[in-house]
């Protein structure tokens, strides 16, 4: 606890000269915020939940020092017709950023929000609260505390293209912090896309509602920065059939941690969360996932793909909890790591928790080196060793890139993981 | 059951069969027999009046007290996915022997008739006798092939080995841990707390501090044990914790296989039951640790009840050493076991079978732990978990591969069935992977009683508790296939038997 209040003094004193959002529904959820800090404390590296990630350079003031990387590499979803808005550092970015304006779509700052957004008064940082039960996930709380800016959106029909988040990285030292909310009514669409490094420290939180019959998609690409670290967290509602998708690719990075809590509150819904990390010497990456099954009918899939070398490590720990009551829950769960070189690590937990009788859940995990019998196969078919690599690592990862709705982004990740896989090879 | 449950159109007969086979739990009747007990409570006078009474060199009376020591400095482990009331570990016997055993009887037929006649109701032979009763047509097996020699263990003191004497003829010591100590010290010194330190985790530690008796065995280079050997445990007293140790040395090129029963009497207040069993199996020798534990799980309202925390572990130290656990568990009100295998000599293998029922009011938290220490070592864990009534029924495990521990194997099946929409299944694996050329594989399911093969059985004219005995022993199969016949048979009627009441 001493540990806590020291980082929260800190954090208080370093987000002085930071302004806070204002609007009385802002105000008492960062008061009711820091209190779930004070009672659940910081998280620890003995915690259980950070058993193979160290949290100490996520909670450290001020945050460790990344430098930024320069790449020529042509911006992800650059050909897309999407809204683009900016982030530099996490701070919002007006210029850089096309006007918020989108039919069937309400955009507003947190910043700058109305202070009567009633909407947002029962999303902000509600479902964040909710999420810290039964696993405290208290650098979520601290976002919802400390979040000086971030998004406000609310979508009342069917959105005819991406909204596009970049988070650029320009400064070494930037430690930052942003909080959307989502709010998706009945029957409508929205497609989010996210990419860039975004900071040296980012600690990012998403919430999102989505009504009856609505549909959510969406996918993220975190940059290719070396140094960076991120901590992000999406906690996501999910109504009657309504259908929640997220594909997150992730390259390089020193130190990311994913964490999405799904819950399923109405009968027939769909979630869908996938991941693939690719990544090579010093990278550490978790995705931490934990979906709740509360309502009959419904249908979870995890699907996680990693690809290391160098002595990258890479973490899954993925919970299926069906609730009492939640029958015909279908929950399917699979983590998989292809090891590149000795060096590697994976550590995984896939975890079960079911109080329901009538359901079918099952996880796999699998671990271990590429398929000796298949590259001999494409090496005696006059493919040389490099290229028949690449091809069984990204047959190995289209699992979950297949994931992903649109075939044009998929076919875009695609060629971003078969360059990479290109750039680092022996 | 009560008359006035029983539903129109279902006949006398049926009732009396069901109350036939029935009657929950079968071994909840207890031995009126004269004890001595030690004082309640756990002190270091405690502790050397154990080690005085089973006569014990002053070293093992200072490993123990040091063991206490540490044990005072140790957290009761909250981990685990179960719920019970604290525990008074001051409100314990931690010794129990009958009076008639105060002068250690020479052989079996000195023992007290009223012991010897407790173990034949449970249908543990101590006579001498070639196969174990109740095995059908084992009768018609060479008798020569069935042997099983057996150690019985009540309460705090062992009752008496059997077959001890051909046993010896093969070079194999087979006797309780107690007359090790005595007997045997060189090589109880040298190997007991070697697989699990004194102070490996809180319920070991205070095994280490005051178990007072269990089985050793000790089987030479490059014998072949003639013998099944087996321990049959039975708590008896009231309020009293059993606290046994069991110490197995299979040297090099050597083969034994070892069977554990327990059962204990059916009372209102939980008992306590913490034991610790050390394997070591040295190059090219292997053992198989069967286990099928029956302790009193509770009434329906999960009143009474053993607490069952064990910590098992097997170290494989010579190459191409192989370990196989094989555990079937429906007794006790909780259960927290994870018997492991350390996986440090080159080629070795390690196996874990287990099924898990926990019906009513039962919690089970259990699983396995490989360690892939050495190179090219193979695990396989098959875990079948059943859970009825208001029951919560955990599969926990570790697999770690470490870097030097190169093209080793793991496979690992978790299965869960729910029978009923109150009681839970979970699953909680840890997988730690930290070199490529291994592979490690993990499957789980969870689902129940699939309706189609139920209404395939019930066309067929099964009863409904029949139906779904017979589709959880076909659920088992890969688990109860890996037990010793004797074992297999007396298995597959528990899991029918455990399971009862929990249908409609």
């Amino acid at each position: 606890m001493a540990e806590a209040a020291l980082s929260r003094s800190s954090a208080t004193e370093l987000t002085a000269d930071r302004k806070l959002p204002d609007q009385p529904w802002a105000r008492s959820a960062r008061v009711e915020a820091l209190s779930r800090l004070d009672t659940l404390g910081l998280p620890h590296r003995r915690d259980e939940y950070w058993k193979f990630t160290r949290p100490d350079t996520l909670i450290q003031m001020p945050a460790p020092s990344a430098a930024v990387f320069h790449n020529d590499e042509k911006p992800l979803f650059d050909d897309m017709d999407r809204l683009r808005i900016v982030f530099v550092d996490g701070v919002f970015d007006e210029n850089a950023s096309d006007d918020l304006t989108l039919e069937g779509v309400k955009i507003e700052r947190l910043a700058t929000a109305q202070s009567d957004l009633h909407w947002a008064k029962d999303l902000y940082g509600k479902l964040e609260a909710a999420g810290q039960t039964p696993v405290p996930r208290t650098l979520a709380a601290f976002n919802t505390a400390y979040a000086e800016d971030g998004l406000l959106i609310h979508v009342t029909d069917k959105v005819s293209k991406p909204i596009s988040l970049i988070y650029t990285h320009e400064s070494d030292s930037s430690d930052a912090i942003l909080h959307h909310c989502i709010k998706l009514d009945a029957g409508t669409e929205l497609t989010v896309l996210e990419n860039g490094p975004a900071a040296a420290r980012f600690n990012k939180v998403m919430e999102v509602d989505i009504g009856d019959g609505a549909a959510f998609h969406h996918v993220r690409a975190q940059g290719r920065d070396h140094e960076r670290r991120a901590v992000t967290h999406m906690f996501a509602r999910l109504s009657a059939e309504s259908v929640f998708k997220s594909f997150t690719m992730t390259v390089n990075g020193k130190l990311t941690r994913n964490e999405c809590v799904i819950e399923l509150t109405g009968d027939d819904a769909t979630a869908h969360v996938a991941g693939v990390c690719v990544g090579d010497g010093d990278f550490h990456h978790d995705d931490t996932v934990f979906v709740t099954h509360d309502a009959v009918g419904c249908e979870s899939r995890q699907v996680f793909k990693k690809v290391l070398r160098n002595g990258a490590v890479g973490v899954f720990q993925g919970k299926i909890l069906v609730k009492n009551g939640a029958q015909k829950t279908d929950g399917y769960q699979i983590s998989q790591s292809l090891l590149l070189d000795e060096d590697s690590q994976f550590l995984a937990k896939p975890e079960l928790e079911i109080y329901a009788d009538d359901v079918a859940c099952s996880h796999g995990s699998t671990s271990g080196a590429i398929d000796e019998d298949a590259l001999f196969y494409l090496r005696a078919r006059g493919i040389p060793q490099n290229e028949a690599t690449n091809l069984l690592t990204l047959a190995f990862l289209a699992e979950a890139v297949e994931e992903v709705q649109s075939d044009v982004l998929k076919e875009e990740l695609t060629s971003r993981l078969d360059a990479w896989l290109a750039r680092h090879r022996d | 059951m009560d008359d006035t449950l029983v539903k129109d159109g279902v006949d006398q007969e049926t009732v009396d069969a069901v109350r036939e086979v029935g009657g929950a739990y079968k071994h909840g009747w207890s031995t009126d027999i004269e004890m001595e007990y030690a004082p309640k409570g756990l002190t270091p006078d405690i502790v050397k009046l154990i080690s005085e009474k089973n006569e014990e060199p002053q070293w093992m009376t200072d490993w123990r007290l040091e063991a206490y020591e540490r044990w005072l400095t140790k957290k009761e482990p909250d981990w685990a996915m179960v719920d019970y009331p604290e525990i008074d570990f001051q409100d314990q016997y931690y010794y129990a022997r009958p009076k008639s055993m105060m002068v250690k009887p020479k052989s079996l037929d000195e023992v007290d008739p009223k012991l010897l006649a407790t173990y034949s109701k449970l249908g543990i032979p101590l006579q001498e006798q070639a196969i174990l009763a109740g095995v059908e047509g084992a009768g018609e097996m060479p008798a020569e092939a069935r042997k099983v020699a057996v150690d019985a263990v009540f309460d705090s003191v062992s009752v008496g080995t059997t077959f001890q004497k051909e046993l010896l003829e093969a070079g194999v010591i087979f006797c309780s841990i107690s007359e090790a100590i005595r007997e045997h010290p060189e090589l109880v010194r040298k190997y007991l707390g070697s697989v699990v330190p004194v102070s490996d985790n809180f319920y070991a530690t205070l095994n280490s501090a005051v178990f007072s008796d269990g089985s050793f065995v000790y089987v030479p280079p490059g014998v072949r044990c003639p013998m099944e050997l087996s321990t049959y445990f039975r708590i008896n007293a009231e309020n009293t914790g059993q606290f046994e140790r069991t110490l197995i040395i299979a040297d090099k090129g050597s083969y034994v296989s070892y069977l554990e029963g327990c059962t204990a009497p059916q009372r209102d207040e939980s008992q306590l039951h913490a034991a610790v069993v050390e394997i070591i199996i040295e190059e090219d020798a292997e053992v198989k640790y069967s286990t099928v534990q029956n302790w009193y799980p509770g009434d329906e309202n999960g009143k009474g009840g053993i607490y069952n925390f064990v910590t098992k572990r097997a170290d494989c130290r010579g190459d191409r050493a192989k370990v196989m656990w094989t555990q079937v568990e429906t007794g006790s009100a909780v259960t927290w076991k994870y018997p492991s295998c350390i996986l440090r000599g080159d080629d070795s293998q390690g196996e874990f079978y287990s099924i898990a029922i926990a019906n009513n009011m039962q919690q089970a938290d259990t699983g396995t732990k490989m360690i892939h220490l050495g190179k090219r070592t193979k695990s396989r864990i098959v875990s079948k978990g059943i859970s009825a009534g208001k029951a919560q029924n955990t599969y926990r495990g570790l697999v770690s591969m470490h870097p030097k521990a190169k093209e080793s194997r793991n496979y690992t099946q978790c299965d869960s069935l729910l029978i009923g929409s109150e009681c839970g299944a979970h699953t909680v694996p840890y997988i730690e992977v930290k070199n490529n050329s291994s592979r490690v594989e993990h499957e789980a399911t969870t689902s129940k009683v699939d309706d189609d093969q139920l209404f395939y059985c019930r066309s067929r004219g099964m009863d409904e508790e029949e139906a779904v005995a017979l589709v959880v022993n076909g659920f088992c199969k890969d688990v109860l296939q890996a037990l010793p016949m004797e074992f297999a048979m007396e298995a597959q009627q528990l899991v029918a038997i455990s399971l009862e009441g929990s249908v409609g």
